[in-house]
């Protein structure tokens, strides 16, 4: 069970400081945060499961959740508000059957409702994977999840 | 000091080799804005265009230039020619302008944007100066100097344009020298409260203790910002140098740059640029034979907007929760692990080399007195020419909205500024000279610089809601003040939004947000009621609009508006009933279709293909409920 973290523990020299990038760490391996991963890294840094969910549950990057095969990130920023941002995000829920934060039950999708992706005069735009897809509609952003599977 | 003349000399050489190529240079913009719009298609659709056709040229990538709205960019320099550029660029429309340019020579002057020509080189007629368009006519550049103009993957590219000058400059001067100069050019923090960046490093500097610690904050984190993303992504290297100088004036010797995981590209580009500045010397132990030792550690941000207050930043350094401590003491005099810390911005760490190298007395020509030198902005929402500006501190308004960015489409309502924590200003205010204290004085902030402009067709009651809801989760909980007021705030606002809310809601309002700014401990909770204390100022009349007659004047709130199909401009094509995902829209074709409000659920699917894909073009559109009423009872 720690053998699948201890690739990732050999980098760091295990300090209080450390708890985050190792969580991100994890996160970019595995997907998410697993009751496993908490309960390998407490040894590890010394500290309680809880100090680390408590430290972990504080940032909105982690989560605690299998991931979907795609990844879905709704831009919440003021100029996509604005143009229709949370219009966008209603549409995902609607046609994906999901609700931020979840896992679409076939595992195609999962949906996350971000703060603000950096590319707002290009409002609203919207993330599949690694691609930012700007100046989107509520038709083309359908169009465009057909393409995933 | 010999070792670096050196490297300088290579680098001009290269620059200068690349300014008198002799074959064609086509330069992209793939920095974040210009990818989401679709400039790694337009990569490698050039690509295959030049090995297809067997055409010589070189790609070079570089960051955002500017005018995000006109991305993705690509300029093109021919041996002996300006640089010219072109504007929304598609890969066939790239085909099409490499096909004309570097077969025939033809610069196809009617899809040119400007050419980038110094005097004497010969100019194309019929093609603007890039910096005479109105954007960026009244811009001064100091900043953003080489964004969108070297390689920000190159460290020869930087050092050949004075890069690290300023770095030398300074190990001239020595560290009090340094802070002396800082002084005298009255630089402010970027960040957003503007104090004084020397009074900062000063008691650093003072503090007692060997180890010292400086830290660039690039934890971007108001939404609707985007001005550090931009800077680092275009270039690296201006920040990493104002990194150097501020380390080297407080005497740390390990440095953090905290930056937000949303950024990737960004991250990148940091990663390298530090690896070329080893290669180079320019960091590790004894830099240039100065004596003076300096490593960067890269921290990622894990989202939370919170962490852009000090005190947070250095507890989630520290692996805890991004929670902000009370001060004193100062993060100068005990900051992370305890030790004298100093925190600048990306923009104030970007401005350094240029007031090292060019002299205090050369920034204070720009500005105004106590508001020297320029600051960046991110022109966004409502406006035509959308994008990243630089503007000496004192412009007004006005100019930055309208010369600028070109005004809105429809007719002009409001602008905040300072993001979540900054206040909505009314038209009125358009003449205000943008500095820290004249949008303090109107109730809002100078803040990181993002510039939100809205239209009519804005809900202003809607965005003060949309702040709190931001803020209100953004919390971090520390302080009961912020964390339930702030959740009440959203509470009434939402209301208030659906038609529900009351008369004594506005005194509500007002109290409860002056409460919250009076007993909260961090920047966040003391100007997280701005966006709806500053709407209460300047748009009462749009909070009584929605209590009142429950009309929400610019048609946005749900609750409030309804969708409608004029029978007189259907032309029956039946586009928006096949994509009504309600069937709420029904009709045959060719006769004006009819839609029932009851099982309509205003997802916007069949206005934006009314307005995009049918022939008539405006046949639905999106009214208040109370404007309805008031159409029909006339």
């Amino acid at each position: 069970m720690v053998d699948k973290y201890k690739e990732i523990f050999d980098e760091f020299s295990g300090e209080a400081g450390d708890l985050i990038p190792i969580l991100q760490k994890i996160q970019n391996k595995c997907g998410y945060i697993s009751d496993d991963a908490i309960r390998s890294i407490s040894p590890f840094l010394r500290i309680s499961d809880n100090q680390i969910y408590g430290v972990a549950s504080f940032y909105s990057q982690f989560r605690f959740t299998e991931p979907g095969r795609n990844s879905i990130k709704v831009c919440m920023g003021t100029a996509c508000h604005m143009k229709g941002g949370h219009i966008l995000g209603e549409a995902v829920e609607r046609e994906l059957k999901v609700k931020p934060g979840q896992t679409t039950e076939d595992k195609r999708f999962d949906f996350q409702r971000v703060a603000c992706l950096g590319c707002c005069a290009l409002a609203p735009v919207v993330q599949i994977n690694n691609d930012i897809r700007s100046r989107m509609t509520v038709i083309r952003l359908k169009q465009l999840l057909d393409k995933y599977e | 000091m010999n070792k670096f003349k050196e490297i300088s000399r290579t680098a001009r050489k290269k620059w200068d080799q690349l300014q008198s190529s002799a074959i064609p240079i086509i330069y992209l913009g793939t920095a974040s804005c210009g990818r989401a719009a679709g400039a790694k298609d337009v990569h490698e659709a050039i690509k295959r265009y030049l090995k297809d056709n067997k055409l010589q040229a070189r790609i070079i990538e570089v960051g955002c230039i500017g005018p995000c709205y006109l991305e993705p960019l690509m300029d093109i320099r021919l041996p002996h020619s300006p640089r010219i550029s072109y504007a929304n660029v598609t890969p066939e429309k790239a085909r099409r302008i490499i096909e004309s340019l570097l077969i025939n020579g033809n610069p196809q002057v009617q899809m040119a944007l400007g050419h980038f020509g110094e005097n004497g080189d010969k100019l194309i007629e019929g093609i603007p100066r890039f910096y005479d368009l109105p954007m960026l006519k009244s811009q001064v550049r100091i900043v953003l100097r080489n964004c969108g103009l070297i390689d920000p993957e190159d460290i020869d590219h930087y050092i050949a344009n004075a890069g690290y000058a300023g770095f030398l400059q300074a190990l001239e001067k020595g560290p009090e020298g340094v802070i002396a100069e800082v002084k005298d050019a009255g630089l402010r923090g970027r960040g957003g409260a503007g104090f004084p960046t020397h009074k900062k490093w000063e008691t650093c500097r003072n503090a007692p203790g060997n180890i010292k610690y400086m830290i660039c904050n690039a934890d971007e984190g108001d939404p609707g910002a985007f001005m550090n993303r931009s800077l680092i992504e275009g270039d690296p290297h201006c920040v990493l140098e104002g990194l150097l100088i501020a380390a080297y004036a407080i005497g740390a010797s390990h440095g953090y740059i905290y930056i937000r995981a949303e950024y990737p590209l960004a991250i990148v580009r940091l990663k390298k640029a530090i690896s070329q500045m080893r290669a180079y010397g320019l960091i590790g132990k004894n830099i240039l034979n100065s004596g003076f030792d300096f490593d960067i550690t890269i921290k990622e941000g894990a989202g939370a907007f919170v962490c852009g207050e000090e005190t947070a930043l250095i507890a989630s350094i520290e692996g805890k929760r991004g929670m902000p401590k009370s001060r004193p003491p100062f993060p100068a005099i005990s900051g992370l692990h305890g030790k004298p810390t100093i925190i600048n911005n990306v923009e104030t760490l970007g401005t350094l080399p240029n007031i090292l190298r060019n002299g205090a007395a050369w920034y204070r020509q720009y500005g105004t007195p106590g508001n020297y030198g320029t600051k960046t902005f991110s022109l966004v929402g409502k406006i035509r020419r959308s994008g990243l500006i630089e503007v000496p501190l004192g412009t007004p308004l006005r100019q930055i909205i309208f010369d600028i960015g070109g005004g809105s489409n429809k007719q002009f309502k409001a602008v905040q500024t300072g993001g979540p924590s900054g206040g909505c200003l009314s038209e009125e205010f358009l003449d205000t000279p943008v500095d820290y204290e004249s949008l303090g004085a109107a109730g809002s902030i100078m803040g990181s610089g993002g510039l939100i402009v809205m239209d009519e067709d804005t809900c202003v009651v809607d965005v003060a809601r949309y702040f709190l809801d931001f803020t209100q989760k953004e919390s971090c909980g520390k302080c009961s003040p912020c964390r339930v007021g702030s959740g009440h705030l959203v509470e009434i606002l939402d209301r208030i939004t659906k038609g529900r809310g009351l008369p004594e809601d506005l005194i509500k309002l007002q109290t409860l947000g002056e409460t919250i700014k009076r007993g909260s401990l961090c920047g966040l909770g003391q100007t997280a009621p701005n966006p709806v204390l500053t709407t209460l100022r300047y748009f009462r009349s749009e909070y009584l609009n929605h209590i009142k007659e429950k009309n929400c004047p610019a048609a946005v709130c749900k609750e409030l508006i309804e969708y409608r199909v004029i029978p007189e401009k259907c032309t029956g094509c039946r586009g928006c009933v096949a994509v009504c995902p309600t069937g709420a829209i029904t009709g045959p074709r060719s006769e004006p279709h009819n839609l029932d409000p009851t099982k309509c659920i205003k997802c916007r699917a069949c206005y934006e293909v009314c307005r995009f894909d049918a022939i008539a073009g405006d046949a639905i559109i999106i009214r208040s409920r109370r404007r309805i009423h008031d159409d029909h009872t006339a």
